[in-house]
């Protein structure tokens, strides 16, 4: 990890509604990597990545992107660096009105004034890239699953992006188009000379593409490493996650008052 | 005892100050929609899209709408003023209920129902499948783009819409006073060209409308854009953009009508 980084994000904590969220998070994405940051719903993987694209704010510490701090932009500014992001929602987030061609016109047509023949050539070129070049006048209600998060990736890399922020790219995916967008994710990403962040609890798929992971519990970085360093970790949490073992440090059970308590009391006598 | 009363206090304070809450919420919405209006003004095809979507959906029930009114009113109008005889006055009242008051009301509350209710569904949807965040992450201020094209639309739309109304309302009135019932047929029009007056009854009666559009637009964009980001969410704000709305539009009619027809 001793390349230039491109995104740093320095004892960060965020809480919501005095809840805490994060709490001292510290990544690095080096320029040109992917990197994956994992972890069970709810434990705030999310929150990170909204933090990087500035729609959060973080309650303290610093999240630099390009060598801008997105915390201390304003309005203006932060519409300047996202023109450099890209990002993929997790159910992709197509805009429903529009056809796959004009969604991915979108952000040309409002950001730039080529003319319309030089968009139909990027779009067809982006289109292309993620196979899906003779959809492009379907409406996305037409478009199966796999098929709308590849039309979001190829919106996400519209503009070039030099960062790529995917929120669970693989969810309530089929077996092929899961392989199909971890291998886009990896050679969009290694064409574009972008990086990307990678938000997923899907273990297997993403340790086959990323370069590194962070692993997120509780709003707390417990395990970091390479794909191989992770697979070998001892940390408990990390091995029962990463082997989707049904009991151990995350328990099977939400906490509870004892089980003879419970049974033992009859509703009428509750107070 | 005490707690009771102290609870039922406790809740009515909160409620009455989360509405004043709200109401000051969407009206920093408002001010910030105008503020971000550049986009929907500057580029004029995406307000003419929505006054398409807006606007022209809505002509089939409003046009209809109006036309049963009228016919109604010519039935009930000939009935009174029959017992006075004074029959041929009927083209006054059809045509002065109309610019004056049904024309802008009725119109408003079925616009607040048609397109008032689709506008906040749409916005709310778009909420909550995230196109409004993508939009946000892409760059493209979802307020300027979405939310202010649908407010123009509908704000333009409404005056439109309710003067159709009227039209439509006293060519009705014509087909049942003059060609059912039988009304003189010049009486009916040279009295109506008489006593309308454009500045007193026409001019308010578009500024009513205006006015109305301006509240039902921007009760159903704040109502889609503040939405829930679930399906019931969308549901709960679609329906309190038709409540609202139409409450809204019935009590700034009494407050205009106060202020614009005095008698003098």
């Amino acid at each position: 990890m001793s390349q230039e980084p491109l995104v740093e994000i320095r004892d960060l904590n965020f809480t919501y509604d005095s809840r805490p969220v994060l709490t001292g998070i510290n990544m690095t994405i080096p320029k040109g990597k992917v990197v994956a940051v994992m972890g069970s719903s709810g434990c705030g993987k999310t929150t990170t990545l909204r933090v990087i694209g500035g729609q959060l704010k973080p309650t303290s510490g610093t999240v630099t992107v390009g060598g801008q701090a997105v915390h201390e932009l304003d309005g203006d500014g932060l519409y300047a660096l996202r023109r450099r992001m890209g990002m993929l929602f997790q159910f992709g987030a197509l805009f429903t009105d529009m056809s796959v061609y004009d969604n991915i016109a979108f952000q040309m047509r409002e950001h730039t004034d080529l003319p319309e023949s030089v968009i139909r050539d990027l779009v067809m070129m982006k289109l292309h890239a993620v196979g899906l070049r003779g959809a492009h006048d379907l409406m996305p209600a037409e478009l199966s699953g796999g098929m709308a998060r590849r039309v979001a990736l190829a919106r996400a890399v519209a503009l070039d992006p030099m960062l790529i922020l995917y929120d669970e790219p693989f969810a309530g995916l089929d077996p092929i188009s899961l392989s199909i967008i971890g291998e886009l994710i990896r050679k969009l990403n290694d064409v574009l000379g972008a990086s990307s962040v990678v938000v997923t609890h899907d273990v297997q798929e993403s340790l086959k593409i990323v370069d590194y992971v962070y692993f997120v519990s509780a709003g707390k970085i417990v395990a970091e490493g390479t794909a191989e360093e992770i697979k070998r970790s001892t940390v408990p949490y990390v091995h029962q996650f990463v082997w989707g073992e049904a009991d151990g440090p995350v328990p099977f059970h939400y906490p509870a008052r004892p089980y003879g308590d419970e049974i033992m009391e009859r509703p009428s006598l509750r107070g | 005892m005490d707690k009771v009363i102290l609870g039922a206090l406790r809740s009515l304070g909160q409620k009455v100050t989360s509405r004043i809450w709200r109401l000051g919420y969407a009206s920093r919405f408002f001010l910030a929609m105008l503020l971000h209006s550049g986009t929907a003004l500057r580029r004029l095809n995406l307000t003419i899209r929505e006054i398409y979507f807006t606007g022209v959906l809505s002509l089939i029930i409003i046009l209809v709408s109006g036309m049963f009114v009228g016919m109604v009113l010519g039935l009930q109008g000939y009935d009174t003023l029959q017992r006075y005889g004074s029959t041929e006055a009927l083209g006054v009242l059809v045509s002065l209920s109309l610019v004056r008051e049904l024309g802008p009301v009725v119109a408003a509350l079925l616009f607040a129902s048609r397109a008032g209710s689709a506008i906040t569904a749409e916005i709310g949807m778009m909420k909550a499948t995230e196109q409004l965040s993508a939009m946000e992450m892409m760059a493209v201020d979802p307020i300027a783009r979405v939310v202010a094209p649908r407010f123009w639309g509908g704000v333009i739309s409404m005056p439109l819409l309710a003067a159709l109304f009227s039209a439509m309302g006293i060519f009705g009135g014509y087909l049942v006073g003059v060609q059912l019932i039988g009304v003189d047929e010049g009486s009916f029009w040279s009295q109506m060209q008489a006593s309308v007056d454009f500045r007193e009854d026409i001019l308010n009666g578009v500024i009513k409308s205006f006015v109305f559009g301006i509240i039902v637009s921007w009760v159903a964009v704040f109502e889609g854009y503040d939405a829930e980001p679930t399906a019931e969410g969308v549901s709960g704000a679609t329906t309190r953009t038709v409540v609202t709305s139409s409450l809204a539009i019935l009590a700034a009619d009494f407050i205009l009508t106060a202020f614009m027809f005095t008698g003098t």
